[in-house]
């Protein structure tokens, strides 16, 4: 059985006539976590909506476990255990975190993620069970879906802007939480994120994305700060822009 | 006048009832299905001709007629307003539409144009009442029509709250994109949605056949009515779809006191007050001014510091 989980093979994707993602090729490996970095308009967001199905394919395929998932719609790959984690969280806010999770319980994947698992996993979750979901803070609402994700018992977890919005100390607790996640090694992460220094330090891989490409790929302690910023930007360094990342 | 009261109280069942399907469809679906009221006579029809032809209690029809509407409404979900969906709001408008005017001659077509009624049927229960202190007089039929709305209501509410279906049903009309994330197939669910609403209708339909009559072109009047008890109970919540059926309901047998052509004009005038409201409230918050209510208070607690 192959190591890899998820694949792209040549993968377009389109916002009417513009091309946000062109002849996309990359895989994640098993328990492996890559960041996806880039400027606002690389791809991130778009790439991410196609791979979990809620985005139209313009041409190429998605494999994941091998097969090609292209022709499936967003909750078949949920149950083949590709799951992702919208930008803006978006929970359901009218309803308690508890049914939150058990509504990605009920139609997810049967898995050794249980209500019980998920909440020992992220222990934020436990004083706010019985909250409506629209009455959390930021930091809460990530834990939140990330949780919901979890439930559904995934192979390979898709966190779109996972910081976005938050506090510094919202974005501590959130990337515990997904240490934890990493200290199980059950599951594969593909995040987005913003925040160079954050990406470079949590990630195995770092992809970097500049108008629909992959400009730059690596082991996150192999790149330079100066490739990324170069790559990121796409031109030469600027030294006060270096020590930003 | 307090007969009024209580006609009108026991009628706001009957547009609760009318009313929580098409609150469903729009609440899930963001369909507003105009042809409600015209499935509400469909189904009104379907336990007519059951009951004439096999002689059968109307109420036994009605527990084979509803099933059949629910298929119906799995039907039309599947192969029409899913399809129609995916091109925008106006399109279902329009199919809608034009559902409503296929139903209506089609029955006219099949039934004629003779108003029909249920109440030779229900043998004495068509005009049995119970007489209260003070010489008040009420229908039999018009409080079980109205036990029936809560029943149906309770059970509604007690599905979307605490069954897998209602959790799914809350999930794909809070976010469709977020429930398909969690594995939701969301159009299952839009199905079961539209099951419910038309058996809603459908039962709307005959218990108003029971206490009075029905026509092939009386839809459109339905669904006027049960829009209005939507408004002004408020979308999304069905205990306000029956207290937006009781307002109506009390509104139109206020009117019918003052005028036999009032019962419709009260309820029409208390809708448009009732939007009127709404709207100016709205526009109040959009352009950053208090309600009138966070005035009336405010101004209150002045005269409470005075």
């Amino acid at each position: 059985m192959s190591d890899t989980l998820l694949e792209t093979r040549g993968l377009r994707a389109a916002h009417g006539q513009l091309l946000a993602v062109r002849d996309m090729d990359f895989s994640i490996k098993r328990g492996e976590i890559v960041a996806l970095i880039g400027a606002n308009g690389a791809g991130k967001t778009t790439l991410l909506r196609c791979l979990s199905g809620v985005h139209p394919v313009a041409d190429g395929q998605v494999l994941l476990h091998d097969r090609d998932v292209t022709a499936l719609e967003a909750h078949q790959r949920v149950q083949r255990g590709l799951v992702m984690v919208p930008e803006g969280r978006r929970l359901f806010g009218d309803m308690s975190v508890r049914e939150n999770l058990r509504v990605a319980g009920d139609h997810g994947r049967k898995g050794e993620w249980t209500l019980q698992k998920v909440l020992d996993a992220l222990p934020a979750l436990v004083s706010i069970i019985d909250r409506p979901a629209a009455a959390l803070s930021g930091g809460q609402r990530q834990a939140a879906a990330i949780g919901r994700a979890l439930m559904t018992n995934p192979d390979v977890l898709l966190l779109d802007e996972i910081s976005l919005g938050l506090s510094p100390i919202a974005v501590d607790e959130v990337y515990r939480n997904l240490e934890t996640l990493r200290q199980t090694g059950s599951t594969s992460m593909l995040l987005v994120e913003q925040d160079l220094s954050r990406a470079m330090a949590f990630a195995d891989r770092i992809l970097c994305l500049r108008e629909g490409r992959i400009v730059l790929q690596g082991l996150a302690n192999t790149l330079s700060r100066e490739a990324v910023t170069q790559a990121y930007f796409g031109m030469e360094t600027v030294p006060h822009l270096e020590s930003k990342v | 006048m307090i007969e009024a009261l209580i006609s009108g109280l026991l009628l706001g069942g009957f547009y609760a009832i009318l009313a929580a399907g098409l609150s469903m469809m729009f609440g899930v679906m963001k369909i507003i299905n105009l042809a409600h009221g015209d499935l509400a006579i469909l189904g009104a029809y379907g336990v007519i001709a059951l009951t004439t032809r096999t002689e059968m209690s109307p109420w036994l029809s009605l527990c084979i007629v509803l099933p059949v509407m629910a298929l119906l409404g799995v039907l039309l979900q599947r192969w029409l307003f899913a399809r129609t969906l995916r091109a925008g709001i106006l399109l279902p408008l329009l199919v809608t539409f034009g559902l409503g005017a296929v139903l209506q001659n089609g029955l006219y077509g099949v039934f004629g144009s003779e108003a029909q009624s249920l109440s030779n049927s229900l043998g004495d229960l068509a005009w049995e009442n119970w007489q209260l202190p003070g010489g008040i007089i009420v229908g039999k039929l018009p409080v079980i029509t109205f036990a029936i709305a809560v029943l149906v209501l309770t059970g509604l509410q007690f599905m979307l709250s605490f069954t897998k279906l209602g959790r799914s049903i809350r999930a794909a009309s809070s976010d469709a994109e977020a429930a398909a994330l969690c594995g939701m197939d969301a159009h299952r669910v839009h199905q079961a949605a539209a099951a419910i609403a038309v058996v809603l209708a459908g039962l709307a339909g005959t218990l108003l056949a029971m206490q009075a009559t029905v026509s092939p072109y009386g839809g459109p009047t339905l669904l006027i009515q049960a829009f209005e008890a939507v408004v002004i109970g408020g979308i999304g919540s069905l205990w306000g779809t029956l207290i937006g059926g009781i307002i109506l309901g009390i509104a139109q047998s206020m009117g019918a006191l003052w005028d036999p052509q009032g019962f419709q004009l009260a309820g029409h005038l208390l809708f448009f007050v009732v939007l009127g409201a709404r709207l100016w409230r709205q526009h109040r918050h959009q352009i950053g001014r208090p309600s009138l209510s966070t005035l009336f208070k405010l101004r209150l607690k002045k005269v409470r510091r005075a």
